[in-house]
Protein backbone atom coordinates (compact mmCIF):
# COMPACT_ATOMS: atom_id res chain seq x y z
CA UNK A 1 0.00 0.00 0.00
CA UNK A 2 1.15 3.66 -0.98
CA UNK A 3 2.06 5.53 2.10
CA UNK A 4 0.12 8.58 1.45
CA UNK A 5 0.32 11.81 3.20
CA UNK A 6 -1.95 13.07 5.94
CA UNK A 7 -3.80 15.91 3.37
CA UNK A 8 -3.98 12.93 0.91
CA UNK A 9 -5.83 11.29 2.60
CA UNK A 10 -7.98 13.78 4.10
CA UNK A 11 -8.75 14.44 0.08
CA UNK A 12 -9.30 10.45 -0.33
CA UNK A 13 -12.01 10.34 2.76
CA UNK A 14 -13.74 13.53 1.92
CA UNK A 15 -13.60 12.19 -2.07
CA UNK A 16 -15.46 9.12 -0.80
CA UNK A 17 -17.79 10.84 1.30
CA UNK A 18 -18.31 13.58 -1.72
CA UNK A 19 -19.34 10.60 -3.98
CA UNK A 20 -21.60 9.18 -1.44
CA UNK A 21 -19.81 5.88 -0.32
CA UNK A 22 -19.69 4.87 3.43
CA UNK A 23 -17.27 5.13 5.84
CA UNK A 24 -16.65 1.57 7.76
CA UNK A 25 -14.96 1.25 11.00
CA UNK A 26 -11.24 -0.02 9.52
CA UNK A 27 -11.50 3.04 7.24
CA UNK A 28 -8.93 5.42 7.51
CA UNK A 29 -10.98 8.53 9.20
CA UNK A 30 -9.53 12.04 10.46
CA UNK A 31 -9.30 12.16 14.28
CA UNK A 32 -11.96 14.40 14.65
CA UNK A 33 -14.37 12.48 12.25
CA UNK A 34 -14.28 10.01 14.82
CA UNK A 35 -14.20 12.02 17.81
CA UNK A 36 -17.29 14.03 16.38
CA UNK A 37 -19.15 10.53 15.35
CA UNK A 38 -18.37 8.96 18.90
CA UNK A 39 -19.86 11.92 20.43
CA UNK A 40 -22.83 12.28 18.77
CA UNK A 41 -23.44 8.53 18.94
CA UNK A 42 -22.87 8.10 22.88
CA UNK A 43 -25.09 11.11 23.48
CA UNK A 44 -27.82 10.12 21.37
CA UNK A 45 -27.26 6.19 23.21
CA UNK A 46 -27.34 8.15 26.64
CA UNK A 47 -30.75 9.61 25.08
CA UNK A 48 -31.91 6.54 25.20
CA UNK A 49 -30.87 5.02 28.20
CA UNK A 50 -32.40 7.89 30.02
CA UNK A 51 -35.23 8.70 28.18
CA UNK A 52 -35.93 5.11 29.55
CA UNK A 53 -36.87 6.81 32.86
CA UNK A 54 -39.51 9.64 31.98
CA UNK A 55 -41.70 6.71 30.61
CA UNK A 56 -40.51 4.40 32.67
CA UNK A 57 -41.92 6.72 35.67
CA UNK A 58 -45.92 5.34 33.90
CA UNK A 59 -45.41 1.94 33.51
CA UNK A 60 -46.67 0.66 36.48
CA UNK A 61 -49.70 3.25 36.72
CA UNK A 62 -50.74 2.73 33.01
CA UNK A 63 -54.71 3.10 32.59
CA UNK A 64 -55.05 0.03 30.91
CA UNK A 65 -53.48 -3.88 30.30
CA UNK A 66 -53.46 -2.51 26.20
CA UNK A 67 -51.59 0.60 27.23
CA UNK A 68 -49.07 -1.03 29.74
CA UNK A 69 -48.03 -3.36 27.87
CA UNK A 70 -47.82 -1.11 24.77
CA UNK A 71 -45.81 1.63 26.94
CA UNK A 72 -43.86 -1.74 28.35
CA UNK A 73 -42.56 -2.63 24.34
CA UNK A 74 -41.71 1.34 23.71
CA UNK A 75 -39.21 1.50 26.91
CA UNK A 76 -37.88 -1.86 25.50
CA UNK A 77 -37.42 -0.75 22.40
CA UNK A 78 -35.62 2.44 23.57
CA UNK A 79 -33.02 0.26 25.32
CA UNK A 80 -32.45 -2.12 22.51
CA UNK A 81 -31.57 1.35 20.72
CA UNK A 82 -29.63 2.16 23.37
CA UNK A 83 -27.28 -1.17 23.03
CA UNK A 84 -27.15 -0.89 19.28
CA UNK A 85 -25.51 2.24 19.86
CA UNK A 86 -23.32 2.35 22.04
CA UNK A 87 -22.14 -0.92 20.07
CA UNK A 88 -21.75 1.70 16.68
CA UNK A 89 -19.91 3.74 19.21
CA UNK A 90 -17.87 0.98 20.14
CA UNK A 91 -16.85 0.55 16.27
CA UNK A 92 -14.90 3.51 16.57
CA UNK A 93 -13.30 2.44 19.35
CA UNK A 94 -15.09 3.65 22.38
CA UNK A 95 -15.84 1.70 25.87
CA UNK A 96 -19.47 1.24 26.79
CA UNK A 97 -19.03 1.08 30.58
CA UNK A 98 -16.39 4.61 29.61
CA UNK A 99 -19.08 6.47 27.81
CA UNK A 100 -21.80 5.32 30.97
CA UNK A 101 -19.20 6.59 33.17
CA UNK A 102 -18.69 9.68 32.11
CA UNK A 103 -23.02 10.01 31.95
CA UNK A 104 -23.25 9.49 35.15
CA UNK A 105 -20.38 11.80 36.06
CA UNK A 106 -22.32 14.08 34.60
CA UNK A 107 -19.47 15.28 31.56
CA UNK A 108 -21.54 12.82 28.70
CA UNK A 109 -24.76 14.99 27.45
CA UNK A 110 -27.78 13.56 26.19
CA UNK A 111 -31.14 15.07 25.11
CA UNK A 112 -32.32 17.68 27.16
CA UNK A 113 -35.92 16.67 27.21
CA UNK A 114 -35.75 14.23 29.56
CA UNK A 115 -35.03 16.20 32.14
CA UNK A 116 -38.44 17.52 32.33
CA UNK A 117 -41.14 15.70 34.29
CA UNK A 118 -43.34 13.43 33.23
CA UNK A 119 -46.24 14.26 35.59
CA UNK A 120 -49.38 12.79 33.84
CA UNK A 121 -50.63 9.92 32.18
CA UNK A 122 -51.51 12.69 28.93
CA UNK A 123 -47.42 12.77 28.72
CA UNK A 124 -46.77 9.44 27.43
CA UNK A 125 -48.60 10.68 24.33
CA UNK A 126 -47.35 13.52 24.07
CA UNK A 127 -43.84 12.27 24.30
CA UNK A 128 -44.13 9.76 21.68
CA UNK A 129 -46.44 12.44 19.48
CA UNK A 130 -43.84 15.40 20.22
CA UNK A 131 -40.32 13.71 21.30
CA UNK A 132 -40.41 10.71 19.11
CA UNK A 133 -41.49 12.90 16.63
CA UNK A 134 -38.90 15.32 16.80
CA UNK A 135 -36.11 12.49 17.21
CA UNK A 136 -37.90 10.92 14.03
CA UNK A 137 -37.42 14.43 12.20
CA UNK A 138 -33.44 14.16 13.25
CA UNK A 139 -32.99 10.45 12.26
CA UNK A 140 -34.51 10.06 9.22
CA UNK A 141 -32.12 11.82 7.48
CA UNK A 142 -29.07 9.97 9.59
CA UNK A 143 -29.82 6.80 7.85
CA UNK A 144 -28.06 8.56 5.11
CA UNK A 145 -24.71 9.34 7.57
CA UNK A 146 -21.46 8.77 6.02
CA UNK A 147 -20.78 6.46 8.94
CA UNK A 148 -22.00 3.13 7.75
CA UNK A 149 -22.85 1.21 11.12
CA UNK A 150 -24.42 4.67 12.67
CA UNK A 151 -26.25 4.81 9.28
CA UNK A 152 -27.50 1.04 9.09
CA UNK A 153 -28.38 1.36 13.46
CA UNK A 154 -30.73 4.38 12.04
CA UNK A 155 -32.81 2.46 9.79
CA UNK A 156 -33.77 -0.21 12.60
CA UNK A 157 -34.55 3.04 15.24
CA UNK A 158 -36.46 4.84 12.90
CA UNK A 159 -38.56 2.07 11.88
CA UNK A 160 -39.24 1.69 15.72
CA UNK A 161 -39.62 5.59 16.34
CA UNK A 162 -42.14 5.58 13.94
CA UNK A 163 -44.32 3.01 15.84
CA UNK A 164 -43.89 4.87 19.25
CA UNK A 165 -44.41 8.05 17.46
CA UNK A 166 -48.03 7.04 16.65
CA UNK A 167 -48.78 5.10 19.49
CA UNK A 168 -48.44 9.06 21.15
CA UNK A 169 -50.17 10.09 18.85
CA UNK A 170 -52.80 7.59 19.55
CA UNK A 171 -52.71 8.55 23.24
CA UNK A 172 -53.38 11.98 22.93
CA UNK A 173 -56.32 11.71 19.93
CA UNK A 174 -58.19 9.48 22.40
CA UNK A 175 -57.71 12.25 24.71
CA UNK A 176 -58.52 14.94 22.54
CA UNK A 177 -61.85 12.96 21.92
CA UNK A 178 -62.54 12.06 25.64
CA UNK A 179 -64.27 13.84 28.46
CA UNK A 180 -63.44 17.18 29.51
CA UNK A 181 -61.49 16.47 32.14
CA UNK A 182 -59.41 14.05 29.71
CA UNK A 183 -59.08 16.75 27.06
CA UNK A 184 -57.67 19.03 29.19
CA UNK A 185 -54.99 16.59 30.21
CA UNK A 186 -54.15 16.59 26.62
CA UNK A 187 -54.41 20.14 26.53
CA UNK A 188 -51.98 20.94 29.51
CA UNK A 189 -49.19 18.22 28.66
CA UNK A 190 -49.08 20.03 24.82
CA UNK A 191 -48.58 23.43 26.70
CA UNK A 192 -45.58 21.72 28.64
CA UNK A 193 -43.97 20.16 26.14
CA UNK A 194 -44.21 21.87 22.86
CA UNK A 195 -41.04 24.62 23.12
CA UNK A 196 -38.75 21.80 24.97
CA UNK A 197 -39.81 19.73 21.75
CA UNK A 198 -38.78 22.80 19.37
CA UNK A 199 -35.78 22.98 21.27
CA UNK A 200 -34.79 19.02 20.52
CA UNK A 201 -33.41 20.21 17.40
CA UNK A 202 -30.51 22.28 19.52
CA UNK A 203 -29.69 25.89 18.70
CA UNK A 204 -30.53 28.18 15.71
CA UNK A 205 -28.15 27.53 12.46
CA UNK A 206 -26.18 30.27 13.23
CA UNK A 207 -25.39 29.41 16.73
CA UNK A 208 -24.51 25.80 16.45
CA UNK A 209 -21.15 24.97 16.20
CA UNK A 210 -20.72 21.75 14.83
CA UNK A 211 -23.48 21.90 11.91
CA UNK A 212 -21.20 23.00 9.15
CA UNK A 213 -18.22 20.79 9.85
CA UNK A 214 -20.79 18.06 10.69
CA UNK A 215 -22.47 18.90 7.12
CA UNK A 216 -19.28 18.62 5.12
CA UNK A 217 -18.75 15.15 6.47
CA UNK A 218 -22.47 14.20 5.72
CA UNK A 219 -22.72 13.21 9.49
CA UNK A 220 -25.52 15.29 9.35
CA UNK A 221 -27.64 16.19 6.20
CA UNK A 222 -29.77 19.13 7.13
CA UNK A 223 -29.24 21.41 9.46
CA UNK A 224 -31.09 22.24 13.03
CA UNK A 225 -33.36 24.82 11.67
CA UNK A 226 -34.54 23.39 8.70
CA UNK A 227 -35.21 20.05 10.63
CA UNK A 228 -37.15 22.36 13.21
CA UNK A 229 -39.51 24.00 10.48
CA UNK A 230 -40.32 20.53 8.62
CA UNK A 231 -41.27 19.08 12.35
CA UNK A 232 -43.53 22.24 13.08
CA UNK A 233 -45.05 22.01 9.62
CA UNK A 234 -45.85 18.31 9.77
CA UNK A 235 -47.05 18.86 13.78
CA UNK A 236 -49.41 21.93 13.80
CA UNK A 237 -52.09 19.96 11.27
CA UNK A 238 -51.76 17.20 13.35
CA UNK A 239 -53.03 19.54 16.84
CA UNK A 240 -55.42 20.96 14.82
CA UNK A 241 -57.01 17.78 13.58
CA UNK A 242 -57.30 16.70 17.08
CA UNK A 243 -58.41 19.84 18.35
CA UNK A 244 -55.59 21.25 20.30
CA UNK A 245 -53.99 24.39 20.61
CA UNK A 246 -50.06 25.06 19.59
CA UNK A 247 -48.93 26.84 22.71
CA UNK A 248 -47.83 29.35 20.61
CA UNK A 249 -49.36 33.21 20.13
CA UNK A 250 -47.00 34.21 17.05
CA UNK A 251 -48.08 30.53 15.18
CA UNK A 252 -49.25 31.66 11.62
CA UNK A 253 -49.11 30.38 8.30
CA UNK A 254 -47.26 32.07 5.93
CA UNK A 255 -48.49 31.23 2.20
CA UNK A 256 -45.57 32.85 0.62
CA UNK A 257 -43.03 30.51 2.18
CA UNK A 258 -45.85 27.64 2.41
CA UNK A 259 -44.46 27.02 5.90
CA UNK A 260 -45.60 27.97 9.41
CA UNK A 261 -43.99 30.96 10.93
CA UNK A 262 -43.40 30.31 14.97
CA UNK A 263 -42.66 32.21 17.88
CA UNK A 264 -39.16 32.76 19.25
CA UNK A 265 -37.75 29.97 21.24
CA UNK A 266 -36.66 30.91 25.13
CA UNK A 267 -32.89 29.38 24.59
CA UNK A 268 -32.10 30.76 28.03
CA UNK A 269 -34.61 28.33 29.19
CA UNK A 270 -32.61 25.37 26.88
CA UNK A 271 -29.04 26.56 27.97
CA UNK A 272 -30.15 26.39 31.60
CA UNK A 273 -31.32 22.96 31.73
CA UNK A 274 -27.78 22.33 29.51
CA UNK A 275 -26.42 23.36 32.38
CA UNK A 276 -28.12 20.91 34.30
CA UNK A 277 -30.86 23.16 35.93
CA UNK A 278 -33.71 21.21 34.46
CA UNK A 279 -36.49 20.01 36.69
CA UNK A 280 -35.17 16.60 36.78
CA UNK A 281 -31.37 16.43 35.83
CA UNK A 282 -30.31 15.80 39.09
CA UNK A 283 -33.06 12.54 39.40
CA UNK A 284 -31.78 11.51 36.22
CA UNK A 285 -28.19 10.94 36.74
CA UNK A 286 -29.00 9.64 40.20
CA UNK A 287 -31.49 7.05 38.83
CA UNK A 288 -28.54 6.12 36.57
CA UNK A 289 -25.59 6.23 39.23
CA UNK A 290 -27.87 4.22 41.26
CA UNK A 291 -28.31 1.34 38.67
CA UNK A 292 -25.06 1.06 38.13
CA UNK A 293 -23.55 0.98 41.50
CA UNK A 294 -26.22 -1.34 42.89
CA UNK A 295 -25.30 -3.44 40.30
CA UNK A 296 -21.64 -3.67 40.47
CA UNK A 297 -22.30 -7.01 42.54
CA UNK A 298 -24.02 -8.56 40.41
CA UNK A 299 -21.51 -7.76 37.14
CA UNK A 300 -19.00 -8.57 39.39
CA UNK A 301 -20.64 -11.94 39.96
CA UNK A 302 -21.03 -11.94 36.57
CA UNK A 303 -17.51 -11.86 35.61
CA UNK A 304 -16.05 -14.49 38.46
CA UNK A 305 -18.87 -16.91 36.96
CA UNK A 306 -17.57 -16.74 33.16
CA UNK A 307 -14.12 -16.92 34.79
CA UNK A 308 -14.45 -20.13 36.31
CA UNK A 309 -16.77 -21.56 33.67
CA UNK A 310 -13.24 -21.02 31.29
CA UNK A 311 -10.88 -22.34 33.57
CA UNK A 312 -13.30 -25.23 34.48
CA UNK A 313 -13.63 -25.70 30.61
CA UNK A 314 -9.89 -25.43 30.35
CA UNK A 315 -9.31 -28.22 32.79
CA UNK B 1 -69.96 -22.93 44.49
CA UNK B 2 -70.57 -23.91 40.90
CA UNK B 3 -68.34 -24.90 38.19
CA UNK B 4 -68.49 -21.40 36.88
CA UNK B 5 -67.47 -19.85 39.88
CA UNK B 6 -65.01 -22.39 40.49
CA UNK B 7 -63.59 -22.11 36.91
CA UNK B 8 -63.84 -18.18 37.41
CA UNK B 9 -61.50 -18.35 40.81
CA UNK B 10 -59.04 -20.65 39.14
CA UNK B 11 -58.73 -18.83 36.05
CA UNK B 12 -57.92 -15.64 38.62
CA UNK B 13 -55.45 -17.48 40.39
CA UNK B 14 -53.50 -17.81 37.28
CA UNK B 15 -54.50 -14.63 35.69
CA UNK B 16 -53.28 -12.53 38.88
CA UNK B 17 -50.11 -14.62 39.76
CA UNK B 18 -48.67 -12.64 36.18
CA UNK B 19 -50.59 -9.57 36.52
CA UNK B 20 -48.80 -8.73 39.98
CA UNK B 21 -45.66 -10.37 39.37
CA UNK B 22 -45.69 -8.18 35.89
CA UNK B 23 -46.17 -5.27 37.86
CA UNK B 24 -43.53 -6.12 40.48
CA UNK B 25 -41.01 -7.12 37.70
CA UNK B 26 -41.77 -3.62 35.63
CA UNK B 27 -40.67 -1.56 38.43
CA UNK B 28 -37.01 -2.56 37.00
CA UNK B 29 -37.11 -0.83 33.88
CA UNK B 30 -34.20 1.38 33.49
CA UNK B 31 -32.78 0.22 36.63
CA UNK B 32 -31.34 -3.05 36.03
CA UNK B 33 -27.86 -3.61 36.94
CA UNK B 34 -26.74 -4.22 33.06
CA UNK B 35 -28.76 -2.89 30.21
CA UNK B 36 -29.05 -6.34 28.77
CA UNK B 37 -30.92 -6.65 32.06
CA UNK B 38 -33.41 -3.61 31.70
CA UNK B 39 -34.04 -5.28 28.04
CA UNK B 40 -34.62 -9.07 29.38
CA UNK B 41 -36.69 -7.83 32.48
CA UNK B 42 -38.81 -5.87 30.27
CA UNK B 43 -39.25 -8.67 27.94
CA UNK B 44 -40.40 -10.63 31.17
CA UNK B 45 -43.19 -7.98 32.21
CA UNK B 46 -44.35 -7.46 28.75
CA UNK B 47 -44.76 -11.51 28.74
CA UNK B 48 -46.69 -11.32 32.27
CA UNK B 49 -48.71 -8.97 31.62
CA UNK B 50 -49.67 -10.27 28.15
CA UNK B 51 -50.62 -13.51 29.84
CA UNK B 52 -51.87 -11.86 32.28
CA UNK B 53 -54.73 -10.54 29.58
CA UNK B 54 -55.36 -13.30 28.28
CA UNK B 55 -56.14 -15.06 31.52
CA UNK B 56 -58.38 -12.07 33.06
CA UNK B 57 -60.53 -11.67 29.70
CA UNK B 58 -61.70 -15.31 30.24
CA UNK B 59 -62.01 -15.15 33.34
CA UNK B 60 -64.08 -11.78 32.26
CA UNK B 61 -65.83 -14.14 29.76
CA UNK B 62 -66.56 -17.30 32.63
CA UNK B 63 -67.78 -15.06 35.09
CA UNK B 64 -70.66 -13.32 32.63
CA UNK B 65 -71.19 -10.15 34.44
CA UNK B 66 -70.24 -8.14 31.63
CA UNK B 67 -67.11 -7.19 32.99
CA UNK B 68 -63.88 -6.75 30.73
CA UNK B 69 -60.05 -7.73 31.58
CA UNK B 70 -59.42 -4.38 32.64
CA UNK B 71 -62.26 -4.30 35.55
CA UNK B 72 -61.13 -6.89 36.59
CA UNK B 73 -57.34 -6.15 36.71
CA UNK B 74 -57.86 -2.47 37.63
CA UNK B 75 -61.10 -2.51 39.38
CA UNK B 76 -61.42 -5.44 42.53
CA UNK B 77 -60.68 -4.87 46.17
CA UNK B 78 -57.46 -6.42 47.46
CA UNK B 79 -59.09 -8.96 48.77
CA UNK B 80 -60.24 -9.79 45.44
CA UNK B 81 -56.91 -10.59 44.07
CA UNK B 82 -56.11 -14.81 44.18
CA UNK B 83 -52.25 -14.65 43.35
CA UNK B 84 -49.54 -15.85 45.87
CA UNK B 85 -47.73 -14.16 48.20
CA UNK B 86 -44.66 -14.85 46.73
CA UNK B 87 -45.43 -12.53 43.71
CA UNK B 88 -46.34 -9.91 45.95
CA UNK B 89 -43.28 -9.79 47.56
CA UNK B 90 -41.11 -6.57 46.86
CA UNK B 91 -38.06 -6.42 44.53
CA UNK B 92 -35.30 -6.08 47.13
CA UNK B 93 -32.06 -6.19 45.16
CA UNK B 94 -31.40 -7.68 41.76
CA UNK B 95 -30.88 -11.15 43.30
CA UNK B 96 -34.34 -11.26 45.74
CA UNK B 97 -35.86 -10.40 42.28
CA UNK B 98 -34.40 -13.29 40.12
CA UNK B 99 -35.01 -15.84 43.42
CA UNK B 100 -38.35 -15.12 43.77
CA UNK B 101 -38.45 -15.40 39.79
CA UNK B 102 -36.81 -18.35 39.89
CA UNK B 103 -39.32 -20.14 42.52
CA UNK B 104 -42.05 -18.68 40.31
CA UNK B 105 -40.66 -20.04 36.97
CA UNK B 106 -39.89 -22.98 37.90
CA UNK B 107 -43.72 -23.75 39.11
CA UNK B 108 -45.09 -22.21 36.27
CA UNK B 109 -43.54 -24.31 33.64
CA UNK B 110 -44.91 -27.17 35.47
CA UNK B 111 -48.10 -25.70 35.83
CA UNK B 112 -48.16 -24.53 32.70
CA UNK B 113 -46.87 -28.14 30.74
CA UNK B 114 -49.85 -29.53 33.15
CA UNK B 115 -52.72 -26.63 31.92
CA UNK B 116 -52.11 -27.80 28.34
CA UNK B 117 -53.79 -30.88 29.07
CA UNK B 118 -56.40 -29.16 30.54
CA UNK B 119 -59.98 -30.23 29.16
CA UNK B 120 -60.79 -26.53 28.93
CA UNK B 121 -59.85 -25.82 25.95
CA UNK B 122 -58.73 -21.76 26.41
CA UNK B 123 -57.09 -22.60 29.32
CA UNK B 124 -55.24 -25.13 27.46
CA UNK B 125 -54.23 -22.95 24.63
CA UNK B 126 -53.03 -19.97 26.49
CA UNK B 127 -51.00 -22.79 28.31
CA UNK B 128 -49.58 -23.35 25.50
CA UNK B 129 -48.23 -20.21 24.25
CA UNK B 130 -47.40 -18.77 28.28
CA UNK B 131 -45.30 -22.23 28.54
CA UNK B 132 -43.08 -20.81 25.61
CA UNK B 133 -42.20 -17.60 27.24
CA UNK B 134 -42.14 -19.14 30.89
CA UNK B 135 -39.51 -21.70 29.73
CA UNK B 136 -37.26 -18.15 28.25
CA UNK B 137 -38.12 -16.73 31.72
CA UNK B 138 -36.98 -20.02 33.64
CA UNK B 139 -33.76 -20.17 31.65
CA UNK B 140 -33.08 -16.74 32.11
CA UNK B 141 -33.48 -16.63 36.07
CA UNK B 142 -31.85 -20.14 36.88
CA UNK B 143 -28.71 -18.97 35.07
CA UNK B 144 -28.44 -15.99 37.07
CA UNK B 145 -29.13 -17.86 40.56
CA UNK B 146 -26.17 -19.91 39.16
CA UNK B 147 -23.97 -17.19 38.41
CA UNK B 148 -24.62 -15.33 41.65
CA UNK B 149 -24.69 -18.64 43.54
CA UNK B 150 -21.66 -19.39 41.82
CA UNK B 151 -19.78 -16.25 41.91
CA UNK B 152 -18.52 -14.11 44.00
CA UNK B 153 -18.03 -14.38 48.11
CA UNK B 154 -20.28 -11.36 48.16
CA UNK B 155 -22.93 -12.77 45.76
CA UNK B 156 -23.24 -16.22 47.01
CA UNK B 157 -24.17 -14.72 50.09
CA UNK B 158 -26.49 -12.27 48.82
CA UNK B 159 -28.62 -14.81 46.97
CA UNK B 160 -28.70 -17.31 49.72
CA UNK B 161 -30.21 -15.19 51.37
CA UNK B 162 -32.45 -14.23 48.97
CA UNK B 163 -33.58 -17.97 48.79
CA UNK B 164 -33.77 -18.38 52.97
CA UNK B 165 -36.36 -14.99 52.75
CA UNK B 166 -38.58 -16.14 49.71
CA UNK B 167 -38.43 -19.67 50.89
CA UNK B 168 -41.26 -19.16 52.81
CA UNK B 169 -43.72 -18.40 50.24
CA UNK B 170 -42.71 -21.63 47.92
CA UNK B 171 -45.53 -24.22 49.47
CA UNK B 172 -48.32 -21.44 48.70
CA UNK B 173 -47.90 -22.57 45.37
CA UNK B 174 -49.26 -25.60 45.26
CA UNK B 175 -51.69 -24.81 47.44
CA UNK B 176 -55.33 -26.27 46.58
CA UNK B 177 -58.88 -26.65 48.03
CA UNK B 178 -62.24 -27.03 46.61
CA UNK B 179 -61.82 -25.30 43.87
CA UNK B 180 -59.12 -27.50 42.72
CA UNK B 181 -60.68 -31.07 44.03
CA UNK B 182 -64.25 -29.80 41.66
CA UNK B 183 -62.13 -28.55 38.71
CA UNK B 184 -59.81 -32.06 39.01
CA UNK B 185 -62.79 -34.10 38.67
CA UNK B 186 -63.32 -32.77 34.87
CA UNK B 187 -59.75 -32.60 34.02
CA UNK B 188 -59.77 -29.24 34.01
CA UNK B 189 -57.27 -28.13 36.91
CA UNK B 190 -53.79 -29.69 37.39
CA UNK B 191 -52.60 -31.73 40.50
CA UNK B 192 -50.49 -29.52 42.41
CA UNK B 193 -49.80 -32.08 45.09
CA UNK B 194 -48.12 -33.98 42.64
CA UNK B 195 -46.18 -31.08 40.93
CA UNK B 196 -44.58 -29.61 44.86
CA UNK B 197 -42.03 -33.20 44.76
CA UNK B 198 -41.32 -32.50 41.01
CA UNK B 199 -40.66 -28.55 41.73
CA UNK B 200 -38.58 -29.20 44.43
CA UNK B 201 -36.36 -31.73 42.97
CA UNK B 202 -35.97 -29.21 40.33
CA UNK B 203 -35.56 -26.59 42.59
CA UNK B 204 -32.83 -28.46 44.02
CA UNK B 205 -31.02 -29.06 40.93
CA UNK B 206 -30.54 -25.52 40.31
CA UNK B 207 -29.06 -24.74 43.85
CA UNK B 208 -27.21 -27.63 43.63
CA UNK B 209 -25.27 -26.51 40.89
CA UNK B 210 -25.33 -22.78 42.02
CA UNK B 211 -23.84 -24.34 45.73
CA UNK B 212 -26.25 -23.06 47.42
CA UNK B 213 -27.94 -24.34 50.22
CA UNK B 214 -32.17 -25.55 50.17
CA UNK B 215 -33.39 -24.02 53.32
CA UNK B 216 -34.70 -26.21 55.85
CA UNK B 217 -37.59 -26.43 58.84
CA UNK B 218 -39.18 -22.79 57.46
CA UNK B 219 -42.55 -22.00 58.73
CA UNK B 220 -44.56 -21.33 55.42
CA UNK B 221 -47.06 -18.42 54.48
CA UNK B 222 -50.50 -18.71 52.96
CA UNK B 223 -52.69 -16.38 52.61
CA UNK B 224 -52.65 -14.50 48.78
CA UNK B 225 -54.72 -17.50 47.19
CA UNK B 226 -57.56 -16.92 49.44
CA UNK B 227 -57.31 -13.20 49.68
CA UNK B 228 -55.23 -12.55 52.72
CA UNK B 229 -52.67 -10.93 51.06
CA UNK B 230 -49.33 -8.72 52.64
CA UNK B 231 -49.47 -5.43 53.24
CA UNK B 232 -47.20 -4.84 50.29
CA UNK B 233 -50.08 -6.01 48.04
CA UNK B 234 -52.06 -2.65 48.88
CA UNK B 235 -49.76 -0.36 47.96
CA UNK B 236 -49.07 -1.78 44.47
CA UNK B 237 -52.83 -1.53 43.76
CA UNK B 238 -52.95 2.09 44.94
CA UNK B 239 -50.14 2.24 42.09
CA UNK B 240 -51.67 0.08 39.50
CA UNK B 241 -55.33 1.14 40.26
CA UNK B 242 -54.19 5.00 40.49
CA UNK B 243 -55.52 6.29 36.82
CA UNK B 244 -59.06 3.86 36.77
CA UNK B 245 -59.84 5.38 40.80
CA UNK B 246 -58.82 9.01 39.86
CA UNK B 247 -60.70 9.18 36.85
CA UNK B 248 -63.45 6.64 36.97
CA UNK B 249 -65.08 5.35 33.79
CA UNK B 250 -63.64 6.90 31.13
CA UNK B 251 -61.57 5.09 28.24
CA UNK B 252 -57.63 5.35 27.44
Amino acid sequence: MKNLSLEEKEREFQAKIDADQKIEPNDWMPDEYRKTLIRQISQHAHSEIVGMLPEGNWITRAPNLRRKAVLLAKVQDEAGHGLYLYSAAETLGSDREKTIDDLNAGIAKYSSIFNYPTVTWADMGTIGWLVDGAAIMNQVPLCRCSYGPYARAMVRVCKEESFHQRQGFEIVMKLAQGTPEQKALAQESLNRWWWPALMMFGPNDANSKHTAQSMKWKIKRETNDELRQKFVDITVPQAEMIGLTIPDADLKWNEERQSYDFGAINWDEFMNVVQGNGPCNKERIAARREAKENGLWVREAANAFAEKRKARQAS
Amino acid sequence: MNREQALFEYTLRIADDSLILGHRVSEWCGHGPILEEDIAMTNIALDLVGQATNFLEYAAKVDGKGKTADDLAFLRYDRDYRNALLVEQKNGHFGDTMARQFFFDVFRKLFFEGLTKSTDETLAAIAEKSLKETKYHLKHSSEWVIRLGDGTEESHQKIQESINNLWRFTEELFFSNDVDTMLLESGIAVDLNALYPLWKSQVAHVLAEATLEIPSGTFQQKGGRTGFHSEHLGYLLAEMQYMQRAYPGMEW
